[in-house]
């Protein structure tokens, strides 16, 4: 029988497989940054270990970090310390760090790629649950908690059950201002926020073939939000042209030794998925989320479902989230008002997301009353958007361009939406709070983020370009 | 890590779905470098208004439910990977978590930290909201040996599944750092058996 990408790249790391026991994984990449790590230190100190592997480890700061004035030290006292400490935990255990100030530094899922750290057939792992973006690679990558982070350090290893293996295909031709970001945040309004638990996705079909490697790894980000524990797509020469060449690619003969590994790495046909769903590019259009989880989306043409039309015992949990948003029963999403349009995070803080925004805003202004983020997703893309001439772009709209971070994604640093107000973001969670306290969030693509921001409400983009 | 054995308790019911961990521990109290003391900010925006006042209509505070079980809705947990959300939760004073379906992250952190999360059939959910509505003072019995969730003033029981590996942490406080590196000749020996030189 014939194996699926995810058992050809997990069966290749396992270090010890036993009866009852979960497998240990041996894991090439460790990513870290300042939250989810000073506990993990910490624990290596009082139990007296070393890391394991420094030199597969990597650092940088970005959840936490201010987007303005990064050159000045933190303000933010608790910011500033945790910060802090990474520089000083990193500097104790040998290992790299592309922290503030540094060319590289940027949110970690954007770093990892831009870099050449990301490669196919990897296994990588972070205390960040977006940490399957890097399955746009074929590679198995997914979050951890910091109890995990701390096992990664002390054994290079990590405790884990084979996950199921379910095939998720999308395919023909997807609608002119439809992309990535619409075909995820469309898969997951089809399968709940809870649909891919328990599995590993492979994304797979001519429409994700289509795909740029940064539209592959905004795919793979979300692949969390249906629940699953990452996702992968198998790698082809489209993989192979963006990785050549970056700074830690492999070079000369590595690269044909890898590339020769690399090209055995697809599902074979014969391989047997526990689940299978296939969904056609062209029944989808510009998505938007309603609600407080990334399940809750709808095409930007469509009303927001009843209450009523929902299961029994979700019908409470559903109205809940309607009261949060400020929303009602059948209301046309088109057309509702917008305050703030955060561009960024790492579903959607790339060069080529940068690339379209400019691309459709030049020439336009912000709408009047509203804030306009743009949060870049390392320093590396943001010195390209500055050597196009995109900042200018943006400056001329009446955006802010901004510094990398996290930024508004989970809101950890000042910058906040306040209460009660409407975000378009393009961002991966609308959870609760999760931009501020009462901040109300809706999940877009961002050539959707671009339109609301130049309109001042929600719009279906296609008939703007 | 504290050993985990059996429980006899009463419960705080939460019957709302797809509770995120941004709800159990928002980001901004995520900028602490130790594990200690997130317990206060437990579902801090559905405890607390704006002013820091608690909000009347929550059940944490409602003083007729307490207890060491929190009974939630299905998937529980979902979202992030931050480990603080199990901390907040042990630290608050759950041991046992229950629902008829937890996001996988979650689960692994919560176990990680000595608190049991129970997935139970939706119906055996239904009964024990129902009973908990009904009376405030219903107590659970969770015995992880047997492996089995009982409404005491009921008898009803539901047989749970828990991974063998981890019910022997649990029981005996081990953790997972311990068990790998008594493995550590067989990580170097695949170290240096690995064909892929352009991995490292």
């Amino acid at each position: 029988m014939g194996k699926t990408l995810v058992e050809k790249i997990w069966d290749a790391h396992v270090v010890k497989r036993a009866e009852g026991f979960p497998d240990i994984l041996y894991i090439d990449t460790h990513l870290i940054h300042e939250v989810t790590s000073p506990q993990a230190f910490d624990g290596l100190r009082k139990r007296n270990l070393p890391v394991l592997r420094p030199n597969q480890t990597v650092a940088t700061a970005d959840h936490n970090v201010p987007t303005l004035d990064q050159h000045l030290p933190i303000k933010e006292e608790l910011s500033r310390y945790q910060v802090d400490m990474l520089s000083k935990n990193t500097k104790e255990f040998g290992i790299e760090l592309y922290g503030l100030g540094h060319p590289y530094q940027g949110i970690v899922h954007v770093i990892g790629p831009e870099l050449g750290i990301t490669l196919p057939g990897k296994t990588m792992v972070c205390g960040d649950s977006h940490t399957s973006t890097h399955g746009a690679f074929g590679a198995i990558a997914f979050g951890i908690g910091t109890s995990q982070v701390e096992q990664v350090f002390a054994t290079q290893c990590i405790l884990q059950s084979k996950p199921k293996m379910m095939k998720i295909e999308v395919n023909g031709e997807l609608q002119k201002g439809v992309g990535a970001k619409d075909i995820i945040l469309y898969v997951i309004s089809k399968i709940t926020a809870a649909g891919g638990t328990g599995y590993f996705v492979e994304f797979a079909g001519s429409a994700i073939r289509s795909l740029s490697m940064e539209g592959r790894m905004t795919v793979c980000n979300m692949s969390i939000e249906m629940g699953a524990r990452g996702g992968l797509i198998a790698p082809d020469d489209t993989t192979y042209e963006y990785i050549k060449g970056r700074e830690f690619a492999p070079k000369g003969e590595k690269w044909e030794e890898a590339l020769a590994y690399w090209k055995t790495l697809y599902s074979d046909d014969d391989a047997v998925f526990d689940a299978v769903l296939a969904y056609d590019a062209a029944d989808i259009q510009p998505m938007i989320t309603y609600g407080t989880n990334p399940g809750m989306g709808i095409g930007v043409s469509e009303s927001i479902p009843a209450t009523l039309a929902q299961p029994e015992s979700e019908q409470l949990s559903f109205q809940k989230a309607l009261d949060y948003m400020g929303f009602k029963d059948g209301d046309a999403i088109l057309n509702k008002p917008v305050d703030y349009v955060f561009i960024g995070s790492c579903t959607n803080s790339r060069i080529e997301d940068l690339r379209e925004v400019a691309a459709f805003v030049t020439g336009k202004q912000k709408a009047e009353g509203v804030e306009v983020w743009i949060v870049p997703g390392s320093k590396q893309v943001e010195a390209q958007a500055k050597a196009e001439g995109i900042d200018k772009v943006f400056e001329a709209a009446g955006f802010q361009l901004r510094e990398p971070g996290c930024s508004a994604c989970l809101g950890m640093n000042e910058d906040k939406i306040p209460a009660g107000k409407y975000c378009v973001s393009t961002s991966n969670r609308n959870f609760e709070g999760r931009q501020g306290p009462n901040a109300r969030t809706m999940l877009v693509s961002p050539l959707t983020a671009a339109a609301a921001a130049v309109t001042g409400k929600v719009v279906d983009v296609r008939e703007l370009i | 890590m504290k050993k985990f054995e059996k429980l006899n308790s009463t419960v705080v019911p939460l019957p709302i779905e797809n509770i995120d961990t941004d709800q159990i521990i928002p980001a901004r109290f995520l900028k602490a470098t130790t594990r200690d003391g997130f317990g206060e900010n437990l579902f801090r925006d559905w405890r607390f208004d704006s002013n820091n006042e608690p909000k009347a209509d929550f059940v944490m505070n409602d003083p007729k439910y307490k207890g060491q079980i929190l009974v939630a809705g299905k998937n529980f947990g979902c979202g992030s990977s931050r480990e603080h959300a199990a901390w907040a939760i042990e630290d608050y004073g759950f041991n046992v978590v229950i629902s008829s379906f937890f996001a996988d992250i979650f689960k692994g952190n919560a176990l990680n930290n000595g608190v049991l999360p129970i997935t139970v059939s939706e119906e055996f959910l239904e009964k024990i909201f129902a009973e908990v509505f009904a009376d405030a003072e219903a107590k659970i019995t969770v015995d992880l040996e047997a492996q089995t969730v009982t409404i005491d003033a009921t008898g009803d029981s539901f047989e749970f599944e828990i991974n063998p590996y981890k019910k022997s942490c649990l029981i005996n406080g081990y953790d997972d750092i311990d068990f790998i590196l008594s493995h550590k000749e067989e990580i170097e020996k695949f170290e240096e058996e690995r064909p892929f030189s352009f991995y490292r």
